[in-house]
C-alpha cells in the first residue's frame, strides 16, 4: 500500500516540473534590488536601537531589624559550620569559626581566590556535618565599593551557597583588619 | 536541467528570498524593539551572572550615581507608571503640604528619576530641560539619618503601589556606606527583599 502512495504521488509532481520550466520565460521580472536596499535599511535601523543588554537582576535577601521590643535572639549557629569574610575594596578578609579568629586574605580571582577558599571550607564542613550546613557570613568594610558586594554575591551564586547572611561588621573585627594589615606591611 | 538555458541572458540574482528575509527580520525587531528609555543618570552597573530580567511594571528603581567630587554617591527615586508617580505627588502634596499646579504635576508624571529633595522640587519642577540636567549633576535625594527622604518616597511609592517591588541600580564605584544607609533605610521600613540591577557576565565553568 505504502509504495502505491509513493508511486501514485511521484508521477504528477514530475509533470508539475517540467511544465513549470516554461513558465519563466515569458514572466515579466521585477528588479528587487530597491526593495532589498530599503530592506536591510530598516533592519540595520531596528538592530541598532534594539536594547540587547536588557538589565539583569539579582536578588537579595536581608536579615530583619533585631531590636529590644521583639523579644527574639539572633539566631545561634554553630562555629564549626561559619566562615566570615570581611570584605575590602578588592579583597577578602576571612576567618572560619567564631573564638580566636585568625585572618587570612584573598581576592576574586577566579581559580585561586575566595572561590577556592569557600568550597574547601565547604567540603570540610561537609564532611563533618553534612550536606548545605554551611552557612556564610558576609561583612562589608566601608572602604568597599558597590562592585565588592556585587561580586561576593555573585560568588554565593557561582557556588550555589544557598545559606548566607549580611550582617554589620563589628568594631573588633576592624581592629582585626588593621592589626592584620600592619603585621603584613611590616613583613614585606 | 531547465535552470541552465538562464545563462544565455546576462546573469540576474534573484533576490525574492533575500529580500524574504530581510523583511522577515524586520518584522522580528520592529515587533521586539524595545527603545531605550530616555536616562536622566549614567549609571556603570557591575556586572554579574544573574540572569533574571528586570520586570518591566511594577518596579521602584532606587539609582546611585557617582558625585563628580568622587566620594559618596547621589541617590535617585524612580518608578515606572505615571500613575504611580502622580499617586506619590499627592502623597507628598498631604504629608508636606506643598501645593503643585497642573503643570508640575503633568511634568513630573513624565520624569523617570527625580533626585532632589521634598523642599527644592517645586522649584526643580519650574526649571528648563538644560536647567534640571545640570542640576541633575549635583543633587541628591537625602538620606542622612537626621533627614532621611528616601525613607519617604519608599513609603509613598509602596502606599501608591502595594505590589510595588524594589530594585537598585547604583554604580559600580559607589562607595559601600552609601549601600549600607539604603539598605538599612529598606530596613526600617521592613523591606527584606529587594534586586540589584546588573549586567549580565558569563557564568564561569565549574
Amino acid at each position: 500500500m505504502a509504495a502505491e502512495v509513493g508511486g501514485d504521488s511521484g508521477a504528477p509532481k514530475k509533470g508539475k516540473k517540467s511544465g513549470k520550466a516554461h513558465k519563466p520565460k515569458k514572466r515579466p521580472r521585477i528588479d528587487m534590488t530597491p526593495m532589498v536596499d530599503l530592506g536591510f535599511l530598516l533592519l540595520t535601523f531596528f538592530v541598532l536601537t534594539t536594547t540587547m543588554s536588557t538589565p539583569n537582576t539579582m536578588p537579595v535577601v536581608v536579615p530583619p531589624k533585631i531590636t529590644e521590643k521583639d523579644e527574639v535572639e539572633p539566631p545561634k549557629i554553630s562555629e564549626r559550620k561559619v566562615i566570615t569574610l570581611l570584605v575590602s575594596r578588592g579583597k577578602i578578609y576571612y576567618y572560619t569559626g567564631i573564638e580566636n579568629p585568625e585572618l587570612h586574605v584573598t581576592d576574586f580571582s577566579p581559580k585561586t581566590g575566595i572561590r577556592k577558599t569557600l568550597l574547601e571550607r565547604r567540603a570540610e564542613v561537609e564532611a563533618n556535618y553534612g550536606k548545605d550546613e554551611m552557612i556564610v557570613i558576609i561583612k562589608m568594610m566601608d572602604d568597599a565599593h558597590y562592585r565588592d558586594f556585587v561580586d561576593i554575591l555573585d560568588e554565593m551564586a557561582v557556588i550555589n551557597q544557598k545559606k548566607y547572611a549580611l550582617v554589620d561588621i563589628t568594631p573588633e573585627e576592624k581592629e582585626l583588619v588593621e592589626e592584620y594589615r600592619k603585621t603584613m606591611e611590616k613583613t614585606s | 536541467m531547465a535552470k541552465f538555458k538562464a545563462k544565455k541572458q546576462n546573469i540576474a540574482i534573484d533576490m525574492t528570498p533575500m529580500v524574504d528575509l530581510a523583511f522577515l527580520l524586520i518584522t522580528f525587531f520592529m515587533l521586539t524593539v524595545k527603545f531605550r528609555a530616555p536616562e536622566s543618570l549614567e549609571v556603570h552597573v557591575p556586572s554579574s551572572i544573574a540572569d533574571t530580567p528586570l520586570p518591566a511594571q511594577d518596579i521602584m528603581v532606587i539609582s546611585v550615581a557617582p558625585d563628580s567630587s568622587g566620594g559618596g554617591g547621589r541617590v535617585f527615586f524612580g518608578v515606572d507608571s505615571k500613575h504611580t508617580r502622580l499617586a506619590i505627588l499627592e502623597k507628598i502634596q498631604e504629608r508636606y503640604g506643598y501645593v503643585f499646579d497642573d503643570r508640575e504635576k503633568q511634568l513630573f508624571s513624565v520624569l523617570p528619576e527625580i533626585g532632589v529633595a521634598f523642599e527644592q522640587l517645586k522649584a526643580y519642577l519650574n526649571l528648563s530641560e538644560a536647567e534640571r540636567k545640570a542640576f541633575d549633576k549635583h543633587t541628591s535625594i537625602p538620606i542622612d539619618s537626621t533627614n532621611n527622604q528616601l525613607g519617604q518616597w519608599i513609603l509613598f511609592a509602596r502606599y501608591s503601589n502595594p505590589k510595588i517591588r524594589i530594585a537598585i541600580r547604583s554604580d559600580e564605584k559607589t562607595p559601600y556606606p552609601v549601600i549600607a544607609r539604603i539598605i538599612e533605610t529598606l530596613k526600617d521600613q521592613k523591606v527584606h527583599r529587594f534586586n540589584l540591577i546588573t549586567t549580565l557576565e558569563a557564568q564561569p565553568k565549574s
